[in-house]
């Protein structure tokens, strides 16, 4: 076992998988010759050659169409969009092609194509390289989509979305490359499916996904020195999403509070609380709070950046609201 | 030209270039944060271009890689540096960055991140242009790897069908971030991409400023007397990586050094010593003049300027001061 960085168990996962499988490919901008804006490919084009590791002009729409067609026809394609920013130019594809193939062809078509992508706000990146989007891909049947909050499942994750043969998208974070978390040095695959119970406490449960995931472990932290005992879910997937761990955790606990980065309208955390709402209402002893960005386009000053962003202060304020602290 | 103009478009890009090396500086000292995309190697072309068109009148847009353009069509310098330093006394109130420098005053429509999305927003501004009967012109710099996206092929055709007033600027440097043009783009003379969509372009050096202004001279007239777009092509190089956080590792120091031979601002200095303009005291009184200027305004300005408050945070999202007549609320809507 061993202690390696979210980009580096990225591009373990892109050097496995193309060991293992000639039909994988790579594909995006920056990726080959100059190694990856993140470096999650670093290396590979002088490995595997520019006919599997391709860098592309900056045409996201049209070249993640040529992933979607070649998955078509039997490749198993990893995109890299350098920015969930730049994903917008290829939901077209994405979302009228990739997500309906199989559906529209009676299921005699499918399109096992990966596209990786960061979301999340960095530092005064500004509006246009912030976005975070999760809840758009959530919504659009016919995708996969997961948010690995760390090394292993940034690593196990890849390489199931490799094997698997549905679109999936991988949303990653700008400020999560450099985390470090252990991962286990024989081949590890981690499921696409399922929320995982990452910290288990009786009094209130903490849901995140992605990076909001350690927002909920550090004010759980907090919440523990003053004698509340959280539980933290994060859920991995956002589709499909794992309504079981949800329930179960929330009819331990009686009390929730999900923090999101992306702003509230229509987003993860109204689909949690909508869930639990159906599925376990009557054991809530409060209000169920959510924890989510302002609803603003995310702004270059540093003090307002921080303003429309939520941090673990917010979350801890919220969980101590949940169970009547405050 | 006169010989005053020559000496003020010398004096603008020595600024220009110091401008942009004072942002690094301010930087690396975390004054400025986000994305920073530097132009020192490119001045020639967007002063060159904007010098023969009409800044404050024509329309201007541009990517993220955006000051000096901001600058030389009539924005304030110390307010583009203000909006480096995200103060509510910048360009954009602090709430752009570098990457969105806007001063709609002077009809500078903005930079903007996402690489070729200016191409149709330019072209909806030379429609509009068309649309009221006046004079003016659109103007769009963007750089080689942006004409790779769809946007540019599709604006292009609308922009011919339609005969609108746009002035394509390719600032072709080469480069899109780490990958030479080559790897990305079939044709890589770009104004031969356009010949597909039936509009007039051409391709010029982009470091002899006067080059720039003889060519951009005729495409300017071009658009401006109402026979429809042209595209044109200058060939330049950016000396910095393509923002704060690339080294420019990718590119062999022996071609760094042959455009190094071509700096614009050189080229234009010895053009204006041989001219007997100008003397190396001249020069150096002026950059010691140009520093001044940038300590003792831009930069002094922003420092001292407020940041936005953060009560302010949800201003600018939608018009802040709406006519409760179309906006509502609903009479006697009682539940
Ligand atoms: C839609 C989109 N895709 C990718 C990027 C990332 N990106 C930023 S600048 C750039 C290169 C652009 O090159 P070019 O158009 O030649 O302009 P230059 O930076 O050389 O001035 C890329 C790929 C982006 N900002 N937007
Ligand atoms: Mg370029």
């Amino acid at each position: 076992m061993a202690e390696i960085a979210y980009w580096e168990a990225i591009r373990r996962a892109h050097e496995e998988e193309l060991n293992n499988d000639p039909n994988v490919i790579v594909m995006g901008e920056d990726i080959g010759v100059a190694g990856g804006t993140y470096k999650a490919t670093l290396g590979l084009y002088d490995t595997f050659g520019e006919q599997r590791i391709i860098d592309t002009p900056i045409s996201e729409n049209s070249f993640t169409g040529i992933a979607i067609g070649a998955s078509m026809a039997g490749l198993r394609p990893i995109v890299e969009i350098m920015s969930i920013n730049f994903a917008l130019l290829a939901l077209d594809t994405l979302i009228n092609a990739a997500a309906k193939i199989r559906y529209m062809s009676g299921g005699r078509a499918s399109c096992p194509l990966v596209m990786r992508t960061p979301g999340g706000t960095a530092h005064q990146l500004a509006a246009q390289h912030s976005a975070r989007l999760a809840r758009m891909f959530m919504s659009t049947s016919g995708l996969r989509v997961v948010t690995p909050r760390g090394p292993l499942d940034a690593y196990g994750m890849l390489k199931s979305a490799v094997r698997c043969n549905d679109p999936v998208i991988i949303i990653e974070h700008e400020q999560m490359y450099n985390l470090r978390g252990e991962v286990p040095d024989e081949e590890t695959f981690r499921p696409l499916e399922g929320a995982e119970v990452v910290r288990q406490g009786k009094d209130i449960t903490l849901i995140g996904y992605n990076y909001s995931v350690h927002l909920c472990l550090q004010a759980a932290d907090k919440l523990a020195k003053d004698g509340i005992d959280a539980e933290v879910i994060d859920l991995r997937a956002l589709k499909p999403l794992d309504r079981e761990t949800i329930r179960r955790s929330v009819e331990k606990t009686h009390r929730v509070v999900i923090a999101e980065e992306d702003e509230a309208p229509v987003g993860v955390g109204a689909e949690i609380i909508a869930i639990i709402n159906e599925d376990c209402f009557f054991a809530l002893d409060a209000q169920p709070i959510r924890i989510h960005a302002a609803d603003v386009p995310v702004p270059y000053n540093a003090k307002l950046e921080k303003a429309a962003i939520p941090n673990v202060d917010d979350v801890y304020q919220g969980a101590l609201k949940a169970v009547g602290k405050i | 030209m006169k010989a005053s103009d020559r000496k003020r478009l010398l004096r603008e890009m020595i600024f220009y270039r110091r401008f942009e090396e004072r942002t690094f500086e301010a930087y690396m000292e975390r004054k400025v944060g986000g994305f920073l995309h530097l132009y020192s190697g490119q001045e020639s072309v967007a002063t060159g271009v904007l010098e023969v068109a009409r800044p404050g009148h024509d329309y201007v847009i541009t990517g993220y890689r955006d000051h000096v353009h901001a600058i030389k069509a009539g924005a304030p310098a110390r307010e583009v540096m203000a909006e480096l330093y995200g103060k509510e006394t910048g360009s954009s109130k602090g709430r752009g960055g570098s990457m969105h420098i806007f001063d709609p005053s002077v009809n500078f429509m903005g930079g903007y991140a996402l690489v070729g999305q200016p191409f149709p927003l330019a072209a909806g501004l030379a429609l509009a242009c068309k649309h009221k009967g006046t004079d003016q012109i659109a103007i769009c710099f963007l750089g080689d790897g942006a004409n790779n996206q769809g946007t540019f092929h599709e604006t292009l055709n609308m922009a011919s069908v339609w005969k609108l007033p746009v002035l394509f600027v390719c600032e072709n440097n080469l480069y899109a971030i780490g990958t030479r043009i080559e790897r990305s783009t079939a044709v890589t003379d770009q104004y031969k991409r356009v010949c597909g969509y039936d509009i007039p372009s051409s391709q010029h050096d982009g470091q002899d400023i006067d080059v720039v202004m003889g060519s951009a001279r005729e495409a300017v007239n071009h658009v401006r007397s109402g026979k429809g777009p042209y595209f044109i092509e200058y060939l330049t190089y950016r000396y910095r990586g393509h923002s704060m956080s690339d080294s420019g590792a990718y590119r062999s120091k022996e071609e760094e050094k042959q455009w190094s031979k071509r700096d614009p601002i050189i080229l234009f200095t010895d053009k204006l010593k041989d001219e007997g303009l100008i003397k190396d005291e001249d020069i150096k009184a002026m950059e010691k003049e140009i520093d001044d200027e940038i300590e003792n305004d831009c930069i002094k300005f922003s420092e001292e300027s407020p940041e936005p408050k953060v009560e302010d945070l949800h201003k600018y999202v939608l018009d802040d001061n709406p006519d409760p007549r179309w906006i509502g609320p609903l009479q006697n809507n009682e539940a």
